[in-house]
C-alpha cells in the first residue's frame, strides 16, 4: 500500500514548500492534528499558515458569535451579515479556511476548554491557545502534560502591536545540523505555570519587557475577573498600582517596567494586523517545525514590538 | 500605535504594490486590513497550481487568471469598500512613467526578479516617491527602505548578479552537476529541439581537436524515415561517447583534472528498447503537451528517487523519441520550460548521464528540475511575517517617521536571540552609479568587441537599462524608441554590428560614453579603457565594468550554509537615536545569509531575495532524507 509516499496532487500543489522542508516533513504534515482554540486575528492568520502548509486536520473553538468587532484584523470573517449572522466566530473561520486548501480537514469544536479532559486532548498533536484567560491556559497546559502522549502546546497574544508566544514541548528530541552533520538535541521545557512564576530578580536585566509587563496585565484580568484584551486606558491607574506591587514583591524596583509600555498594553484592545501576521506567521512556523521534527524549537517566549521592531526570543525557566 | 494621526495618514494613502505573488497576497491582505483604502497592484503573471500552497487568494480554478486582478477581488470579499485597481502587466511597460510612480506616496515591492527591482528603483529615485523593497527565500526575508537622498537606494550596495560559467566549463570540464544541466538544457536540448538557426556551442571545443564540425552537425540532422529509436542511439553515443573520446584526445586539458569516461548506449541499454517496454503508446497522454511523460512507462513514480545510469539513458531515449512522436511540431521552436515535463525529464536524463561519465554525483528529477527552472523554495510564512514589515515601514514612511525607518531581517536561526532583527539604514552611497551618479570604467578591447556586445551585456545585463541610448561625445550611436524612421534604425542597427573602433564616432582608449534610460531618467558616464587579453575563466565576457563600491559582505564563496552559527555583527539601534541613518561601515558585515552569490541564474518566477545556492539545498535534503 503506498500511503507512504505523497500524491501526485500533493507533490504539485507543495512543490516548493518540499523543496525547503522535504517530503518526510510533509508527510508527516498531513497526519498531524491541530487544535486551536481563541480566534482573533493572529490566531486566524496562524490558522491560514498551518492549513496552507498541509497539515492534516484543525480543529477550530470558539463560541463567540460574530460581531462588527470580529472583522477587525480577521480576514476569515466576511462583512456579510446574511452569512454570518447567527454563527460563531469558529464556524465562519471553518468555511473560509477549508477553501484555502481542500486537503486539509478542518471541523469546530464547542464548550469551555478548561473543562476538557484527557480523551479530549488526546487526538491531537498540537493545542494552540489563543484569546484566552490565564487560567484556562494553565488548566489546559497541565491537562496537556498528563497525557500519555506528548503534545505540543502553545499560547499567543496580540495586544495592540505587540505580541507574545509561549511554547511547552515538555521534553523534546529534535534533529539539527552541525556543519555537515545531523545532530540529536533534547530540550526541556517548563508547564506554563512555571513559566509565568519565575522570580524576576535572578532574571537578566536585558529581557524583554513585554515578559513582565504582560505578566502584570494577566493578574489585573483574573483579578477584575476581566476577558483576555478586556481592559482601557482607564484600568491604568490600577494597573500601575498593581506593577508597584508585583515588583516590590519580587524585590525588584518600579522601573523595571516602563510605564509607557503598559498603557500601550492596556490600550490595546484591538490587533494591529501586520503584528498579526508577523506572530501568526512565527507560530506558523514553528508548529511546522515542530511537526516535522527538524530543527530547533524556540524555546520558551517569543515577543515582538512594532515600536522598535524586534522579535526576540526568551528562554525564562525556574532555573535551580 | 493607532493613533488618531496615524489613522489618518494610512487612510489618506495612495499605495503602489508591485507584484501580485507570494508576497503580494499576503501584503494586499494586510493593507486592507490595516486600513489602506487606495491600493495599486501591478503583475504581468498568471497564477499556477504551484503557487497555490502560499499564495492564498488564489484557488485552483483561478489557475490561468491574472494574479492582480484575482487578489483585488478576493481582497474586496472582506473589505469591500475600498479602492484597488489592478494591472495585469509588466511593470517595465512605458505606460508606468515617472508621472505614474508620482501619484502614490509610497511603493511596495513584492517581486521575484532583480531586473524588475532595478527598474522600480530607478523610477522611484526619478519620482522622489519612497520604496520599501523585500523579498523572501525559505525562511529566509528581509524589508528595506529607500529614500532619495536620505537613505541607500536599492542599487547602493551590488546586488550578486546572475551567475554565468565559462564556455569551456559547461562544454568540456564540468565539475559540478549545475554544469551538466547548463550543458542538457542551453545545448543539448536546444540543439536537438529549438531554434535550429540559433548558435550553439555543443561542438565548440576550447582546444582544437580533430572532428571537423561539418561531420559533427549532420548528427543531429535526422532524416525523414530514419528510426527514432536510432536516431536517439545515435545521439546519444556521439554526445555521452565519441565527443568524450575527442575531448580525451587532447592530454592538456585533462593534466590536472580526472578524465571523463565515454559512455555508449550499447553497454547500458538492450539491443531494441521498443521490444523491451512496448511501444510508446503506454505513455502517459492527456491535454496537452506538458502532460506527456515517460516516467509511468518505466515505472518511474517517485521525482524525488535517484536514478542509475540504465534509467538515466531508457529515460534520454525514451524521452527524445517521444518528442518526435507526439510532439513532431513543435521540435525547432521549443525553449526549456520548467512545466514542460517531457523537457524536464529529458533534461534531467541527460545532465545525470554527462555527470555519471565526468564524475559528478548523479541527482533525482526533482532536484534536476529546481535547479534547471531556476525554482526557489518559498513557504507562506516568511511571505506573511515580512509582509507585516512591509505595512509597519510604510506607515512609518506615511509619517514621516524618518529616525524610526528600519531595515529589518527576517532569520532562520536566532542571532542575539533576534529572530526579526531591525538596523538602520545606511546614508547614500556617494559612488553609487544610479543614485549619486559617479562615472564607471569599462575595460573591453575596442578592436574586438562590437557596439551589440556593449549594448547587451553592458548597458542592458549589468546597467538594468530597459531603453538606452549610448552617445559619444555629440554622436548618438544607438537608441531604442517608436518613434525613430527607418533609415535611424537601420544606422542604428548597422553601428551595432561594427567594432567600436570602427564607429563614425570611434570608441577608443580614453573615450568617454553617456548612456541613458529615459524612462528610467538615470544617466552615466563610461571612462572606456583599452585592454588586449581576458581571462577565458575568469573574465568570461570578454569585458569587465567596475566603479561602484563593492557592497561589503558580498563573498564569493557559495559555500556557506543558510545554518550560519556565527553571531551576525549587527550594531543594534539604541532607542532614541537622533540619526536617521548611519554612515556607510564598509566593515560592518551585512548578516551573510542573504548576500551569498548565486550559483545559478536569477530565478524569473517565485519570491526571493538573492537565490541561495540551489545546489546546497538539494544537498542538504539528501542528507537529512
Amino acid at each position: 500500500m503506498d500511503g507512504e509516499e505523497l500524491t501526485e496532487q500533493e507533490t504539485a500543489l507543495y512543490d516548493r514548500q518540499i523543496r525547503v522542508w522535504g517530503a518526510g516533513a510533509q508527510r508527516r504534515l498531513s497526519k498531524s492534528h491541530v487544535l486551536v482554540s481563541g480566534i482573533k486575528g493572529t490566531v486566524a492568520e496562524f490558522c491560514k499558515n498551518i492549513v496552507l502548509a498541509g497539515v492534516g486536520s484543525v480543529t477550530l473553538l470558539d463560541d463567540r458569535l460574530v460581531t462588527t468587532e470580529a472583522f477587525n484584523a480577521n480576514f476569515l470573517i466576511l462583512p456579510d451579515e446574511n452569512a454570518y449572522g447567527g454563527k460563531t466566530v469558529a464556524e465562519i473561520c471553518c468555511d473560509s479556511l477549508k477553501e484555502f486548501n481542500p486537503m486539509v480537514h478542518v471541523s469546530i469544536e464547542t464548550g469551555d476548554l478548561s473543562t476538557f479532559g484527557v480523551d479530549f486532548f488526546e487526538k491531537f498533536d498540537v493545542v494552540v491557545i489563543g484569546y484566552s484567560s490565564r487560567a484556562t491556559k494553565k488548566a489546559v497546559n497541565e491537562t496537556c502534560r498528563n497525557l500519555a502522549k506528548r503534545v505540543a502546546f502553545y499560547t499567543v497574544d496580540c495586544r495592540g502591536s505587540c505580541g507574545e508566544i509561549f511554547v511547552d514541548l515538555q521534553n523534546y528530541k529534535y534533529t539539527k545540523k552541525k556543519l555537515d552533520e545531523t545532530v540529536e538535541c533534547e530540550l526541556t521545557f517548563p508547564s506554563f505555570e512555571e513559566a509565568v512564576a519565575v522570580p524576576w530578580k535572578p532574571i537578566p536585566r536585558r529581557t524583554a519587557k513585554l515578559y513582565f509587563a504582560i505578566r502584570v496585565i494577566e493578574l489585573f484580568e483574573e483579578t477584575e475577573g476581566r476577558k483576555s484584551g478586556e481592559c482601557s486606558l482607564s484600568d491604568l491607574p490600577r494597573v500601575l498600582k498593581l506593577k508597584k506591587e508585583f515588583c516590590e514583591g519580587n524585590s525588584v524596583s518600579e522601573n523595571h517596567i516602563p510605564d509607557s509600555l503598559l498603557e500601550r498594553l492596556v490600550s490595546g484592545n484591538t490587533e494591529f494586523p501586520p503584528a498579526c501576521a508577523i506572530i501568526g506567521g512565527i507560530l506558523g512556523q514553528e508548529v511546522i517545525k515542530v511537526i516535522s521534527g527538524k530543527g530547533e524549537p524556540l524555546k520558551n517566549f517569543f515577543y515582538f514590538d512594532a515600536e522598535d521592531g524586534k522579535g526576540v526570543i526568551e528562554d525564562l525557566s525556574n532555573k535551580l | 500605535m493607532a493613533t488618531q494621526q496615524q489613522q489618518s495618514a494610512i487612510k489618506g494613502a495612495k499605495v503602489l504594490m508591485v507584484g501580485a505573488g507570494g508576497i503580494g497576497c499576503e501584503l494586499l491582505k494586510t493593507l486592507a486590513l490595516s486600513g489602506f483604502e487606495d491600493i495599486h497592484i501591478i503583475d504581468m503573471d498568471t497564477i499556477e497550481v504551484s503557487n497555490l500552497n502560499r499564495q492564498f487568494l488564489f484557488r485552483r480554478s483561478h489557475v490561468g487568471q491574472s494574479k492582480a486582478k484575482v487578489a483585488r477581488d478576493a481582497v474586496l470579499r472582506f473589505r469591500p469598500h475600498i479602492n484597488i485597481r489592478s494591472y495585469h502587466a509588466n511593470v517595465k511597460n512605458p505606460e508606468f512613467d515617472v508621472d505614474f510612480f508620482k501619484q502614490f506616496d509610497v511603493v511596495l515591492n513584492g517581486l521575484d526578479n532583480l531586473d524588475a527591482r532595478r527598474h522600480v528603483n530607478r523610477l522611484c529615485l526619478a519620482a522622489d516617491v519612497p520604496l520599501v523593497e523585500s523579498g523572501t527565500t525559505g525562511f529566509l526575508g528581509q524589508v528595506t527602505v529607500h529614500i532619495k537622498g536620505k537613505t541607500e537606494c536599492y542599487e547602493c550596495q551590488t546586488k550578486p548578479a546572475p551567475k554565468t560559467y565559462p564556455v569551456c566549463t559547461i562544454t568540456s570540464t564540468p565539475t559540478k552537476f549545475v554544469h551538466c544541466i547548463v550543458w542538457a538544457k542551453d545545448l543539448l536540448f536546444a540543439k536537438l529541439f529549438g531554434d535550429k538557426n540559433q548558435d550553439n556551442d555543443l561542438n565548440v571545443r576550447s582546444n582544437n581537436s580533430a572532428s571537423s564540425s561539418k561531420e559533427t552537425e549532420d548528427v543531429f540532422e535526422r532524416s525523414e524515415d530514419e528510426d527514432i529509436e536510432q536516431y536517439g542511439r545515435k545521439i546519444y553515443d556521439h554526445v555521452f561517447g565519441s565527443n568524450i573520446e575527442a575531448a580525451l584526445s587532447n592530454e592538456e586539458t585533462w593534466k590536472n583534472r580526472r578524465r571523463p569516461r565515454p559512455i555508449y548506449s550499447k553497454d547500458v541499454l538492450p539491443e531494441s528498447l521498443t521490444q523491451q517496454n512496448g511501444s510508446t503508446q503506454n505513455c502517459s497522454v492527456t491535454d496537452g503537451d506538458s502532460m506527456v511523460s515517460v516516467m509511468p512507462s518505466l515505472g518511474l513514480k517517485n521525482p524525488q528517487e535517484l536514478w542509475g545510469l540504465t534509467q538515466n539513458s531508457l529515460v534520454f531515449i525514451e524521452a527524445l523519441k517521444l518528442f518526435f512522436a507526439k510532439r513532431k511540431k513543435e521540435i525547432g521552436h521549443l525553449t526549456f520550460d520548467k512545466d514542460d515535463q517531457l523537457a524536464v525529464e529529458f533534461v534531467t536524463a541527460a545532465a545525470n548521464i554527462r555527470a555519471e561519465s565526468f564524475g559528478i554525483p548523479l541527482h533525482s528529477l526533482f532536484e534536476a528540475k529546481g535547479i534547471a527552472g531556476n525554482i526557489v523554495h518559498a513557504v507562506a510564512t516568511t511571505n506573511a511575517i515580512i509582509a507585516g514589515l512591509i505595512v509597519i515601514e510604510a506607515i512609518k514612511v506615511l509619517k514621516k517617521d524618518v529616525d524610526k525607518f528600519r531595515m529589518t531581517y527576517c532569520l532562520e536561526h536566532p542571532s542575539k536571540k533576534l529572530l526579526l532583527m531591525p538596523i538602520e539604514p545606511y546614508e547614500p552611497n556617494p559612488a553609487c552609479y544610479v543614485c549619486s551618479k559617479t562615472p564607471l570604467v569599462l575595460e573591453i578591447n575596442t578592436r574586438k568587441s562590437k557596439l551589440r556586445d556593449l549594448v547587451d551585456k553592458i548597458v542592458k545585463a549589468k546597467l538594468g537599462m530597459n531603453l538606452p541610448l549610448i552617445m559619444h561625445g555629440n554622436s548618438l550611436l544607438y537608441e531604442v524608441g517608436d518613434d525613430l524612421d527607418d533609415i535611424m534604425v537601420a544606422n542604428y542597427n548597422a553601428n551595432l554590428e561594427k567594432y567600436l573602433s570602427e564607429l563614425p564616432s570611434p570608441i577608443l582608449n580614453g573615450s568617454i560614453l553617456t548612456v541613458e534610460d529615459l524612462q528610467q531618467e538615470l544617466s552615466c558616464k563610461i571612462n572606456v579603457k583599452h585592454r588586449e587579453e581576458f581571462d577565458e575563466e575568469k573574465e568570461p565576457e570578454g569585458m569587465v565594468l567596475s566603479g561602484w563600491t563593492q557592497s561589503p559582505a558580498t563573498n564569493g564563496e557559495s559555500a556557506s550554509t543558510s545554518n550560519n552559527e556565527n553571531p551576525i555583527d549587527v550594531t543594534e539601534s539604541s532607542s532614541g537615536s537622533e540619526t536617521a541613518s548611519k554612515k556607510r561601515k564598509l566593515s560592518e558585515p551585512e548578516p551573510s545569509n542573504h548576500k551569498k552569490e548565486a550559483e545559478n541564474v536569477e530565478s524569473e518566477d517565485d519570491d526571493i531575495m538573492e537565490v541561495e545556492n540551489p545546489m546546497m539545498v538539494s544537498k542538504k535534503k539528501i542528507r537529512v532524507e
